[in-house]
């Protein structure tokens, strides 16, 4: 339990700026998720957390206390390797307990801690296992028992879940969102994973070339990407994006046209752009309709069914690719003709420098 | 198929034929020693001859084996224990921290076993001398340390290269400092590899004559040593000088042979996964 402040914190790599000015600031108890494409630096940002890194300027604060020359044990965190990193040579008790070892627990104090996390973890069979006789997930929840046991003010976990197949994944998920119920502890998770950033997190920071992107909860994230990086990162299929032109502004909104005559009026402040700016024109999957007398026609070249819902990918005949969500039931094939109706309160507007216009609504 | 059936049987002749060829002279050597000397010269009675114990009747009889077995024990276990001692943090902080100068560092190491024993021999011989050295074990302990300290560091620095750095770093994230991380965590994880390079050090220094014949005499010589001294002496006195030869390399040819699997998986380590 404790919360932590980055200020200013930059690490370079040589010549290579791997965390640029980077500031923020954690809660206590709070679930944050850093996500970002791979190289965005979120693992070193969680290694430098950790004290495995060296920060190169700025500050950490855990507690309000400087924390930059403190070694990684004494940070009072645990991390969660990719990899496990488990102590192959030694039992799951061992494993387990190897950090109160360290720290001098006493022997009966020690069975004890790691006896109520094995039952918390359901590792309770496993205790005696060599980590090499374990399935993934069992290793796994070795790994976060080893975190656990020490009783961290912060848990850091860096991609805990990618070795996993996907039904196991889901299950971690779950298990992991219930852990930090349970425990209430602050947990910083590093993934490259939308959908484990969308479904743990209390807040998300997406990073992108050692920058803060945007911070925010999963449906600010979603609903109100700051810009266009953000917009297409957050979101599986991504967000479409039609270039347009602003034919009108007032307070009420702007009014953008895309190519073949489309209008459509959405309620975003007029301040950033003014009459006749290219801009890009937002809008999910799902803000996509299929409409008899829709204003966007175009040919499927596609259709995902992914059992609930479809996906279909229209080739429009004004020149651009969209993907719409459509309901499971709907009768759609590859090479149909569609028209296609824009939800205007699902768009959103981007400047020419990417950035979102903000939202009236 | 016929191809390959082929192709694996010529293999093996040639394995067969390497080893016999490497296997003769040991066996020759082992054989001539259960023979009498007339026999032993006797290229008719290679195989065929009466077995005997004479000759290592005579060679206790003429020089303290024991002595000189026990100088060669201390000596390579010494030598050896030394070696590891030195050789592990050395590996440990190159391959886990290195620096820019490691590479060259290890080249430079290895290229000093391919400078010739003899080239240093005179400026060694002096060292010694003022320091004292001559002609005791600790000397021979220092020098034969010396000669496997950069094949040691070679190995344990490829076998640490093998170890997850996620383990080491979960392990300072746990608590531990360096030496708790060497003794706690790479020491154990290295154990196969510490196990065949203390393995090939200690056979190494077994086995080594150059440096135990020029730095001891008697006090300090090891069994090279024992052998020499049935050699030049005594002219061609072969079944003598072979029972004294097979009782200086029959204990360290059975760890050999005990230890064998774990000694090609160390040297081998790294090449094959």
């Amino acid at each position: 339990m404790a919360t932590l402040q980055l200020q200013n914190v930059c690490k370079r790599y040589g010549a290579v700026d791997v965390i640029r000015d980077l500031s923020l600031d954690i809660a206590d108890g709070e679930f944050i998720v850093f996500v970002g494409p791979s190289g965005c630096g979120k693992s070193t940002l969680i290694r430098m957390i950790a004290g495995l890194e060296e920060i190169n300027s700025g500050a950490l604060l855990i507690e309000g206390q400087r924390m930059n020359e403190v070694g990684p044990a004494d940070r009072g965190l645990a991390m969660v390797f990719q990899s496990y990193a488990l102590y192959p040579h030694m039992s799951v008790r061992e494993n387990m307990s190897f950090a109160l070892r360290l720290a001098r627990v006493p022997r009966a104090e020690r069975d004890r801690k790691v006896a109520e996390v094995a039952r918390i973890l359901h590792l309770e069979p496993h205790l005696d296992h060599k980590p090499g006789q374990l399935s993934g997930g069992q290793r796994q929840r070795v790994a976060i028992g080893r975190a656990i046991v020490r009783n961290p003010r912060i848990f850091l976990f860096d991609e805990p879940l990618s070795n996993l197949d996907a039904a196991l994944r889901g299950q971690m998920r779950g298990e992991l969102a219930r852990l930090h119920e349970e425990i209430d502890a602050t947990m910083i998770y590093v993934t490259h994973d939308q959908v484990e950033a969308m479904t743990m997190a209390d807040r998300i920071v997406v990073l992108q070339a050692g920058r803060i992107e945007q911070v925010g909860t999963p449906l600010e994230i979603y609903r109100h990407p700051v810009n266009l990086f953000v917009a297409g990162f957050m979101g599986s299929p991504p967000m479409n994006q039609l270039p347009g032109q602003i034919v009108d502004c007032s307070n009420a909104g702007v009014r953008v046209e895309l190519a073949g005559h489309v209008a459509v009026a959405i309620a975003a402040t007029s301040r950033a752009v003014k009459m006749n700016d290219a801009v890009i024109l937002g809008v999910r999957p799902e803000g996509l309709r299929l409409d008899p007398a829709g204003s966007l026609a175009g040919t499927i070249h596609l259709v995902e069914r992914l059992g609930s819902i479809s996906l279909i990918h229209v080739d429009l005949d004004q020149g651009s690719r969209v993907i719409a969500q459509v309901g499971a039931t709907e009768d759609v094939r590859s090479r149909q003709r569609v028209t296609l109706t824009i939800e205007p309160v699902h768009c959103h507007v981007f400047d020419q420098t990417g950035r979102a216009l903000m939202s009236l609504s | 198929m016929r191809a390959s059936r082929v192709s694996h049987t010529s293999v093996m002749l040639l394995a067969w034929t390497v080893a016999l060829v490497v296997f003769f002279p040991i066996a020759w050597t082992v054989l001539t020693s259960f023979k009498t000397e007339s026999s032993a010269i006797d290229a008719s009675a290679m195989l065929h001859f009466q077995p005997t114990l004479s000759s290592y009747s005579e060679v206790f009889d003429r020089a303290q084996y024991v002595d000189y077995a026990i100088n060669s024990l201390i000596v390579s276990v010494g030598a050896t224990l030394l070696v590891a001692i030195l050789a592990v943090p050395c590996a440990y902080s190159m391959a886990f921290h290195p620096a820019r100068s490691t590479r060259g560092l290890l080249l430079w190491m290895l290229s000093t076993k391919m400078l010739p024993p003899v080239g240093v021999l005179m400026p060694m011989y002096i060292l010694f001398r003022s320091m004292g050295l001559l002609d005791t074990r600790i000397g021979l302990i220092l020098m034969d340390t010396l000669m496997n300290l950069p094949l040691a560091v070679w190995m344990l620095f490829t076998f640490f290269k093998e170890i997850p750095r996620d383990i080491l770093e979960a392990g300072r994230m746990d608590g531990a400092r360096v030496t708790d991380e060497i003794r706690h965590l790479l020491l154990p994880l290295a154990l196969p590899g510490l196990a065949s390079t203390s393995l090939l050090s200690l056979i190494f220094c077994w086995n080594e004559a150059f440096w135990s014949l020029t730095l001891t005499s008697s006090s300090a010589a090891p069994l090279a040593a024992f052998i020499a001294s049935f050699s030049s002496p005594e002219g061609l006195f072969f079944a003598k000088l072979s029972a004294a030869s097979t009782l200086a390399f029959a204990p360290i040819l059975v760890l050999g042979w005990l230890g064998q699997r774990r000694l090609v998986r160390g040297l081998t380590f790294g090449a094959v996964k």
